[in-house]
């Protein structure tokens, strides 16, 4: 359990990075940020990148910044950053309320947000709230910038629209209305492993009535997504456990879901039903 | 050093005494086998496949790798035993012409670094001819099932049988017969240190020093001197601080076998560090059984027989030095549990799969057959509309000797003192009430019971009942008070968590009136400590405190001979106390340091009566004696997820006497935390192909921290008549009881549905499976 030899750089600032990742980006190079899921693939071998740039020492990379409508979050900012909101708006709380279910501390203390939105791995928080909230993603080569709409960005099991030579540089999040509502449920068998299953939802309510949901599933499919059966379900209606559990149904059924060894795709509906439901109870409570 | 607990006066023995151990361990100074330097590292290269014809090797061009073609000489590994058709599997130290699980170890690479080590292995190209693997033990005893090893028809390497005579005419007679199928998955040990083997040549002895995590220091050099054709004496087997073991570092391993060849060979020295993932494949498996068992019950719900049929999948070996008869064989003995019932038949066989060797761990086929008799219990109670305690009180052994049906001797236990002292502690009315209303929510909160025996501290003889080549049993230890009045053990045993050094030395401070600051306990060095077992089967407080206790009431002895001389007093008024010998009712005294260095260095006072220096041998080989116990557990299921949570756990148990408590509630929350593994979370799964689909911590799944319950612990200490320190082994029972109480408690939860589980673990997903059958069938008489 030993990786593979390769050559680490250590670029200061962004151009460099750019540069060093244009040239090694042929010869499987990658971009080593917090390391926590990159490492343990290269101590499996099951990765052997010949090369890694290592983001961590880029002057700016690692800056929280909002401008009043989106929340910018930097390649080096650690999921650690959002044990306390980072910004005054529902969305800081939300934030902080999904960070303590990714691992275990010491890992939060290292893994990068946008780490783990390029690793992209099916049950990844942050991958369930960029698709949940319509994130984009900001993708910058020697080539140039360019956005991608977190509906364009998942491309399957660990797979995403970042080309080789690409850094995700930042991931901008909309700031919620601030009456939005939101909540958040996942199952894993134990604390800190990665979800079985994950629902993320948001709305408002006005005039009694649930508006504007943002529905989002994760670890159930190859990619985290918005499920539109399940909101078209909520919107409308009162909050409430009927509703809740319509929009559960809907996204249970909805789901193609992924199936293992030991989970079938009925029991993956039954999860989805489940957490999708109480992260709608959560979103009341 | 770290104050020990002051005395005033009090016994040591019955105190929570911190352990000496820890501070080296908690500052990171302990000495690790992985922490030695060494000139050369080796990776194995492991089958990919799970059975087949190995057609050829191909290294790389200038790297060191050895194969079986390179071990000429070295025999198998073969262990023995002298009963139940035991057929003696051999397994090559590398793989040789055919691979049979895949993991095996099949080439040594060797390099100067562990990373260039695994470069090159990457490197190693083995070409199989690969033929179906057989996974399941039931698909390789069904008729015509490829052949494993010639010497094992049918893949059968042992086979035990056993009915009481009259069985049949009991069994006829029944009221009511109770059956179950209980399925126990595969399990790995997963100590947190994997295994790790470091031999160092020396040119001026010609020796060889192996330094590994082994829980049997002595055995090993044996068994590695036999295996290689050396004599014993050119080598030595050290165990340092070893990270926890289980049962998995009892067992030989080839990769051991390897290194001392290497260390020979290359007159230098080689080490090898496993990981997680060899460790999770490739070091010993365990718990792989299914279990059918019918309980013959009276119209009043009295047990009157057990038939049972085990088949245990040992893999694709057998390991030395239990053979894989450990737990078909245990199985068998101890089906009866805790229960009077005095006919049984069982047929008991270890089926040979093309899956990673088994071996003891923890609790060894007890979790499994506490498991399959408690969930029998619990059924026999519904069926007869009982509560599952009231079936207990009317099935417990009650009076001792007790002789079971296997013709094991009982000598004393408190099963229904221990139940009725867990039903009390756990309130069950109020549990009952507290469920109730849980339900009308849609909660489900349930209740499980589990009462057991725990075999403990047994001698040669236990083991040579079972026909066992190497019949392990008695320990030996030699103290010595220096001349400056400290005092060392040696002892045989090989502590590996356990805490021995500091139990062995509150025994030794009582005996010989010191404190335990001044005594050492040395182990797992086969130049120093004395031939010794080693630690395992719940064994070494029992017996090498025994041994100690001997070796110290011998010191105490010539203590008080050469005090009564020094203080010229008779030897009935010397008190042995703090340090020295006092003569009772007076003023007059003398250091133990002061007799100490007289009996070294003064011997001429004491006119040849008294031999010179202070060094004595106590050997102890008892009968062996049970533990026993009442785990209860309370959970809640999540019926929509199928997640079962431990609300909280109790324990009512017995271990005759106490000699720390601290040390002893370790033993028992460490093994529930296993038992909770067990019950809920741990397997280690194969697909189809013989792969291994749980290859890392994130797949196999041992319980962290945060799956703890709160756990509440009774201790009734009724001391032993069959052991000399009155105490009795408790270092497996955590895991005995968890999984029965956990997997009961889950079953009472679910009760409401009509749905039974009997496979462990119990994850959600098996959880959920029994729930949507329950909720299909319903839906389909509806
Ligand atoms: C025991 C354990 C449990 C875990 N549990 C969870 C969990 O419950 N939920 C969860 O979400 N995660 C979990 N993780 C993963 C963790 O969150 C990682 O930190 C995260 O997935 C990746 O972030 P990183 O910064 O560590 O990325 P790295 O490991 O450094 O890199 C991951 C991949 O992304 C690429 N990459 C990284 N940054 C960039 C960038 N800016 N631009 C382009 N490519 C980039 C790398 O090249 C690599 O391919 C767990 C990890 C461990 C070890």
């Amino acid at each position: 359990m030993k990786p593979a030899p390769f050559i680490r750089h250590v670029p200061k600032t962004l151009d460099e990075a750019l540069k060093i990742l244009s040239e090694v980006a042929g010869q499987d190079g990658r971009v080593l940020a917090g390391g926590q899921s990159l490492v343990p693939i290269m101590a499996f071998r099951l990765a052997k990148p010949a090369h890694l740039v290592d983001i961590n020492e880029v002057e700016g990379l690692d800056r929280i910044t909002s401008d009043g409508k989106t929340l910018s979050i930097g390649a080096c900012v650690r999921h650690a950053a959002f044990h306390k909101p980072v910004v005054d708006n529902p969305l800081g709380a939300l934030l902080t309320f999904v960070a303590r279910h990714i691992a275990h501390y010491p890992i939060r203390t290292r893994g990068t947000f946008c780490g783990s939105l390029a690793h992209a791995d099916p049950s990844a928080e942050w991958c369930l709230v960029a698709a949940t909230l319509d994130a984009t993603m900001v993708a910058q080569s020697t080539r140039g910038e360019r956005s991608i709409a977190a509906a364009d960005y998942f491309q399957g099991i660990m797979s995403t629209a970042l080309a080789e030579d690409e850094l995700l540089t930042q991931v901008r999040l909309p700031l919620l209305a601030p009456d939005a509502k939101f909540g958040f449920n996942e199952f894993s068998r134990r604390a800190g492993d990665f979800a079985m299953s994950a629902a993320l939802v948001t709305y408002t309510v006005q005039g009694g009535k649930i508006a504007g949901a943002h529905i989002g599933v994760g670890g159930a499919e190859p990619s985290p997504r918005r499920m539109a059966d399940a909101e078209a379900a909520l919107n409308g209606q009162a909050p409430g456990d009927k509703a809740f559990r319509a929009a559960a149904e809907a996204a249970a059924s909805a789901i193609d879901p992924l199936e293992d060894h030991q989970t079938t795709g009925e029991y993956r509906r039954d999860l989805v039903r489940a957490v999708v439901r109480r992260a709608l109870e959560n979103s009341v409570s | 050093m770290t104050a020990h607990t002051k005395g005033t006066g009090l016994k040591w023995v019955g105190r929570a005494m911190r352990r000496v151990e820890d501070p080296a361990l908690v500052q990171g100074q302990g000495h690790f086998t992985a922490d030695l330097p060494a000139v050369h590292w080796v990776r194995f290269v492991r089958s990919p496949n799970a059975a087949g014809k190995i057609k050829s090797i191909a290294k790389p061009a200038g790297a060191l790798v050895i194969t079986a073609a390179d071990l000429k000489g070295v025999k198998p590994i073969t262990p023995m035993l002298h009963k139940f058709s035991y057929r003696p599997v051999a397994q090559p130290i590398l793989a040789e012409t055919k691979v049979r699980y895949v993991g095996e170890a099949v080439a040594a690479v060797v390099a100067a670094s562990e990373e260039y080590a695994e470069d090159i292995a990457d490197l190693v190209e083995i070409d199989i001819d690969e033929t179906a693997p057989l996974i399941d033990a039931r698909d390789a005893l069904k008729d015509g099932a490829p052949q494993i090893h010639a010497v094992a028809p049918g893949n059968v390497i042992l086979e035990g049988k056993h009915k009481t005579p009259g069985f049949d005419a009991v069994w006829a007679a029944a009221a009511k017969v109770i059956k179950i199928d209980a399925r126990s998955h595969r399990q790995n040990a997963t100590p947190m240190e994997a295994r790790a083997g470091h031999a160092a040549y020396d040119a001026a002895t010609g020796r060889v020093t192996l330094t590994c995590t082994t829980q049997m220091p002595h055995l090993m050099r044996t068994a590695i001197a036999d295996v290689l054709g050396m004599p014993e004496s050119d080598l030595r087997v050290i165990a340092p601080d070893v990270g926890g073991g289980f049962g998995q570092k009892m067992s030989l391993c080839a990769e051991y076998v390897v290194l001392v060849w290497l260390a020979r060979k290359l007159k230098s020295s080689v080490a090898w560090t496993e990981d997680r993932r060899e460790n999770l494949i490739a070091s010993f498996h365990s718990r792989d059984q299914y279990i059918t068992l019918e309980g013959a019950f009276d119209k009043d719900a009295k047990l009157l027989a057990l038939r049972a049929d085990v088949v245990s999948n040992v893999g694709a070996y057998s390991c030395f030095p239990t053979t894989s008869g450990v737990e078909p064989l245990m199985a068998m003995a101890e089906m009866p549990g805790p229960y009077d019932v005095q006919q049984y038949q069982c047929l008991a066989r270890g089926v040979l799969t093309n899956t990673c060797t088994m071996a003891a761990y923890r609790g060894v086929s007890r979790p499994i057959i506490t498991f399959t008799l408690e969930r029998l219990m619990d059924k026999a109670a519904s069926a007869f509309a009982l509560d599952p305690i009231d079936i207990r009180r009317r099935n417990l052994i009650e009076k001792f000797p007790y002789t079971s049906a296997m013709g094991l001797v009982y000598d004393e236990a408190t099963y229904k003192e221990t139940l009725e002292m867990a039903v009390k502690a756990i309130d069950v009315p109020a549990f009952r009430k507290r469920q109730e209303e849980a339900r009308k929510q849609g909660r489900y909160l349930g209740i499980g019971f589990a009462t057991f025996s725990e075999r403990t501290g047994y001698g040669s003889p236990a083991f040579a009942a079972r026909g066992m080549e190497i019949t392990p049993g008695w320990e030996t230890v030699i103290l010595t008070v220096d001349p400056s009045g400290f005092v060392e053990a040696r002892i045989g045993s090989s502590p590996h968590g356990q805490g021995l050094r500091t139990t062995l030395a509150q025994i030794i401070a009582d005996e010989i009136g010191v404190t335990p600051d001044v005594i050492k306990v040395v182990h797992g060095d086969t130049d120093t400590s004395p031939y010794g077992w080693g630690t395992f089967a719940s064994r070494s407080l029992v017996i090498s405190g025994g041994a100690t206790l001997i070796a110290a009431q011998k010191v105490r002895a010539k203590l008080i001979k050469i005090a009564s001389t020094m203080l010229e007093a008779a030897p009935h008024d010397i008190v042995l106390e703090n340090g020295a010998a006092k003569v009772a009712g007076t003023d007059r005294s003398v250091t133990i340091a002061k007799m100490a260095r007289e009996a070294y260095t003064q011997t001429h006072r004491f006119k040849g009566e008294i031999e010179p220096g202070m060094t004595e041998t106590g050997t102890y080989d008892p009968p062996g004696t049970f533990s026993n116990a009442c785990h209860v557990a309370i959970v809640e299921v999540d019926i929509e997820t199928g997640h079962a949570r431990i609300e909280k756990f109790l324990v009512a148990e017995d271990a005759g006497r106490i000699i720390n408590p601290m040390i002893a509630d370790g033993q028992v929350i460490g093994g529930i935390a296993q038992g909770i593994g067990n019950a809920l979370l741990e397997e280690i799964i194969y697909d189809d192909g013989g792969g291994i689909l749980t290859a890392n911590l994130a797949d196999y799944m041992p319980p962290t921290a945060r799956e703890m319950p709160p756990i509440e612990l009774h201790h009734l200490e009724t001391p032993s008549t069959q052991s000399i320190t009155k105490a009795k082994g408790l270092g497996e029972g955590g895991c005995i009881g968890a999984p029965a109480a956990i997997v009961n408690a889950i079953n009472d939860a679910l009760s409401p549905f009509g749905v039974q589980i009997d496979e462990m673990p119990a994850t959600p997903q098996r959880i959920r499976t029994a729930l949507r059958d329950a909720e299909k069938a319903a839906k389909k008489t509806a």
